[in-house]
């Protein structure tokens, strides 16, 4: 039987299962809040904030291998953009385009246009320095890391501060080579 | 650059219109920050009761609050229940559906006590992929939606106490889960007042 092709974001998102995104809204302002009320310091709690992403983030790439049915990318830039395309969009039902690439094809932008995480959200004066959705930066570092990607994510533009949209920059350090946990001849 | 922003700006996010409440995020993606937020919790309390009421249900409540505020307004209108009976159907009926996607299975008034109500459901959305360790005896994750509850009534003037219980069911594997409302002495006496 030969192998599917890999599937849209469009077709798996509109094949998973799907809850109210205000549920999902919500509940990460709780979490939001939480840390905020726990830790104080708005550095602490980008730290955190990106800490669980991670987590998230290493999990969520075996369920986006296994329902995207993707082949493996050739280079950083394929990465990239089934990222942006498929990934964003089965999980989070919004689409992203990925732009800005530099010479060498090692770091790029990964524009949102819509992002469920901040709908009802202001940032009070209190927490200028908050990155809101930081746990999505994590999310994509724990999501590279787990296929050998070492990257470093941060974000370039943020609605909440007051900028037009969404822009994570997404910058490869290094490819990790697979390590076997034993030798062979054991 | 021509280039389309989806997002316009607005100087006051009370400014920005309301959205239908249609858009939709995967169940993997709720189930991955819910599980984020239990363990988050879990390194910062040393017992499952306070884990339970203070951290899971203080979450929920908050969730409750926002969520009676835009459904008053988005469904019902800026109609506000005053009977007991009203907003009881409310969280069964309009927050379910909204927050999860369905009616709840079933609402039941206590058989024991005049305060006491029960909204059951046979598997909670955030208990779907969650086992709870032996250790960890009677933890219920579902503390979060009884916060939830918690947070619609308290917010509508019926102060309850609001808990979740696994409740075995024979033939079936996982336990349905039940929120139990037990209502405040003020609200009951006020009931009976309007008659």
């Amino acid at each position: 039987m030969a192998p599917a092709g890999p599937r849209s974001g469009d077709a798996i998102f509109a094949s998973v299962e799907r809850v109210n995104a205000e549920l999902f809204t919500l509940t990460y302002g709780a979490i939001v809040r939480q840390l905020l009320t726990d830790l104080e310091e708005v550095d602490e709690v980008n730290k955190q904030l990106d800490q669980m992403g991670y987590n998230i983030g290493i999990r969520l790439v075996d369920e986006f291998l296994a329902k995207s049915n993707v082949s493996r990318c050739v280079d950083f830039k394929e990465t990239a953009e089934v990222s942006a395309k498929v990934g964003f969009k089965m999980f989070l039902g919004v689409g992203a385009s990925v732009t800005n690439w530099d010479a060498e094809g090692t770091c790029c932008s990964i524009v949102l246009e819509d992002n469920p995480l901040v709908d009802f959200v202001e940032l009070p004066d209190t927490c200028q320095g908050l990155y809101y959705c930081n746990v999505l930066s994590g999310v994509i570092r724990g999501a590279l890391e787990m296929v050998s990607m070492k990257t470093e994510v941060t974000w370039l533009r943020d609605v909440l501060r007051g900028d037009d949209v969404f822009e994570l920059q997404v910058k490869l350090i290094k490819q990790v080579p697979e390590e076997y946990p034993y030798k062979d001849d054991e | 650059m021509i280039g389309v922003s989806k997002i316009k700006q607005y100087s006051n996010v009370l400014d920005k219109p309301l959205s239908k409440g249609k858009q939709e995020v995967s169940l993997s993606a709720f189930a991955f920050l819910f599980s984020e937020l239990v363990q988050y919790n879990q390194t910062q309390v040393d017992n499952i009761a306070e884990l339970e009421r203070s951290r899971l249900e203080d979450a929920g409540y908050a969730v409750g609050a926002r969520c009676l505020e835009l459904l008053c307004h988005r469904e019902k209108g800026n109609r506000r229940e005053t009977r007991l009976l009203g907003i009881l159907s409310f969280v069964h009926s309009t927050v379910w559906k909204v927050l999860f996607g369905k009616v709840a299975d079933s609402l039941e008034k206590g058989t024991e006590h005049e305060d006491e109500y029960m909204i059951s459901e046979k598997e909670l959305l955030v208990n779907r992929f969650i086992s709870i360790p032996k250790d960890m005896g009677t933890f219920n994750c579902g503390a979060f939606v009884a916060g939830i509850v918690r947070g619609v009534l308290d917010n509508a003037g019926f102060p309850a106490v609001v808990t979740a219980h696994f409740v075995p069911m024979e033939g079936q594997q996982r336990p349905r889960t039940t929120i139990l409302i037990k209502f405040a002495e003020e609200v009951l006496r006020r009931e009976a007042r309007v008659g």
